[in-house]
């Protein structure tokens, strides 16, 4: 039998451990494992800042997962948005693996920051920013795939962030500009990479979260995914965050209910055509305006427009009142 | 039957179950799969906590494995009271001081049919680990160094387990990026530095070598399995070697 040094067991028991030797990250701690992936914090000794660190688990290094984890880098890179964590740098460690490095989130997970928000508009005003960064993406024809509150971070100046594009799936093709990424001062990445990274994600592929995954996504139905499978995804969300802070008992407004059931809608063709729709909808109803997704009863109407225009109401009631007895006892 | 302490036998019990079982059969398999994974690290371990010339200490490693069967050792050990290796250990020291004291080497050699193991490879790597038999280490380090053995132990049967299943698949190539990389691995070798020696693209290289890892992980978990008490003891195990809970 071979003998093995202490070098070579220390390297086999936790070969899972990057090795950040020869760039310029020192490995802090791990956050989170990930099916595809591990992310670390790390150090950017250049530049003296925190970073996230993503790169491939030791176990399920192969060229398919690489490939995946390259272009999530490059879909990252070309969102630039408020809304969308940012991408720093990507590069290989000396294993081979591919890592990148984005913004280190300090802050709370979406179904952890949720809780403390007790108002339903606090909510949907939080959730109209992931539909911010969610329609820059489609507007990039990138679509996410895999939305929900595990992947949205709220930081600690109230930053919503859209997390984790290991899944996202190109509408349109990169532009010439796009066609080369940098991943290493020596390596790059041709076009041709990312025609294989497509296949990854290919037909048939049973990708995202159930519970926030639409019916054709569940049924690994890839080509008809477009931007109503998000909006499946959103109105999920929307569903999780108006609902999880009520008190149970309490029922969602009903108008807010068929926004959701409208994004949710079994069918694509049932649901909002964009989320600029969908969140035109949500902040209509924050706003206490009419929503596409609801025909209201004149009831309905009159409560909505007494609670939209509650005091100009109470002072015209007050100043007719007023007047009336005024006149009542003047005539007497 | 595999040559002992050659190569790791395949029980689809525990050690600890094999050694209970009234088959006598797995009963000697239990006691083969324990030389396999601890002839060495006890050797060592005798030769540097007792201070024993390469003979007695061989001498003393037969004995407590003959002892182990003798008297039924593996059957006696509990597993919510240690870990399997601490018993092992405990034993080993029991029966050397009993021995040291007898000074009875002739009754211990007399009886017992000795295995031949190579013990001169045992010596060598004590050697090549730049470790002075001549000089005792605390007691403290020398657990931690026994630990380190058994871990060794463990890591090079799996390995010449892989070895064994990438010949039968014909994965000699991933093997040998394998022992380049991983077990004789150079400082700054990379990948592209293996696949230029190779004469592989680096895809390849990162897809056999994937390969070649998940393997040697699998089989040193199947094998760390077999070692364990119980499957507490596993989870734990595991959890210390690999940083992983078992699935």
């Amino acid at each position: 039998m071979k003998f093995l040094n202490d070098k070579a067991i220390e390297r086999l028991r936790g070969s899972s451990i990057p090795d950040l030797s020869g760039t310029r990250y020192a490995l802090r701690e791990l956050i989170a494992r990930g099916g595809m992936g591990v992310v670390y914090a790390a150090e950017d000794e250049k530049l003296h800042r925190r970073v996230a660190l993503k790169v491939l688990d030791t176990a399920g290094t192969n060229a398919e997962l690489t490939q995946r984890l390259i272009r999530e880098a490059r879909i990252l890179a070309q969102l630039e948005h408020p809304g969308i964590v940012p991408v720093h740098d990507v590069g290989t460690l000396p294993d081979g693996r591919v890592f990148y490095t984005m913004k280190f989130v300090e802050g709370l997970r979406l179904d952890e920051y949720i809780k403390q928000l007790d108002s339903i508009p606090q909510r949907l005003r939080l959730f109209l920013r992931i539909c911010d960064a969610a329609a820059f993406a489609h507007a990039r024809g990138v679509l996410h795939r895999d939305l929900k509150p595990a992947n949205v971070m709220v930081g600690s100046f109230g930053e919503v962030l859209v997390m984790d594009w290991g899944l996202a799936k190109i509408l349109q093709e990169p532009t010439a500009a796009e066609e080369t990424v940098v991943v290493s001062s020596q390596k790059k990445i041709s076009s041709e990479e990312e025609t294989q990274a497509t296949v990854v994600t290919g037909h048939g592929t049973v990708m995202g979260t159930p519970g926030y995954m639409s019916p054709e996504q569940e049924r690994g139905e890839t080509e008809q995914i477009d931007a109503r499978s998000d909006i499946f995804s959103l109105g999920a969300l929307l569903k999780f965050v108006a609902a999880s802070s009520q008190d149970r008992s309490e029922r969602l407004p009903r108008a807010l209910q068929a926004i959701c059931a409208k994004a949710t809608a079994k069918e694509p063709e049932r649901r909002y055509e964009s989320v600029s729709e969908f969140a035109a909808d949500v902040s209509r109803h924050l706003d206490g305006l009419p929503v596409s997704a609801y025909s209201e009863n004149v009831f309905e109407k009159l409560a909505r427009f007494y609670k939209r225009h509650q005091i100009a109401i109470l002072l015209i009631t007050a100043y007719l009142v007023t007047r009336f007895l005024v006149l009542y006892f003047f005539h007497r | 039957m595999n040559a002992p302490g050659e190569s790791f036998p395949v029980t689809r019990l525990s050690v600890v179950a094999a050694a209970r079982s009234n088959d006598a059969a797995e009963r000697s398999l239990a006691l083969e799969i324990l030389f396999a994974a601890y002839w060495k690290p006890i050797y060592k371990y005798l030769r540097l906590k007792y201070a024993q010339a390469p003979q007695d200490a061989q001498d003393l490693t037969q004995g407590f494995f003959a002892e182990l069967l003798e008297r039924g050792l593996l059957a006696k050990f509990d597993a919510a009271k240690s870990r399997l290796r601490t018993y092992l250990r405990l034993c080993a020291d029991s029966f050397a001081l009993n021995e040291i004291k007898a000074a009875s080497r002739k009754k211990r050699g007399g009886d017992v049919t000795h295995v031949a193991l190579d013990f001169s490879t045992a010596e060598e790597e004590l050697r090549t680990q730049a470790i002075d038999p001549a000089s005792i280490p605390s007691p403290e380090s020398l657990e931690d160094f026994f630990e380190k053995e058994w871990i060794r132990s463990l890591f090079s049967s799996a390995v010449a387990e892989l070895r064994k299943l990438c010949e039968v698949r014909g994965k000699q190539k991933a093997f040998l990026l394998f022992e380049t990389y991983d077990l004789d691995g150079e400082q700054n070798i990379s990948y592209a530095d293996l696949a230029t020696q190779h004469g592989l693209p680096v895809t390849d290289v990162n897809n056999q070598m994937a390969w070649a890892r998940r393997e040697f992980r699998r089989i040193a978990m199947e094998q760390l399995h077999t070692l364990c008490g119980s499957e507490e003891e596993f989870a734990r195990e595991a959890r210390a070697l690999f940083g992983e809970t078992p699935k």
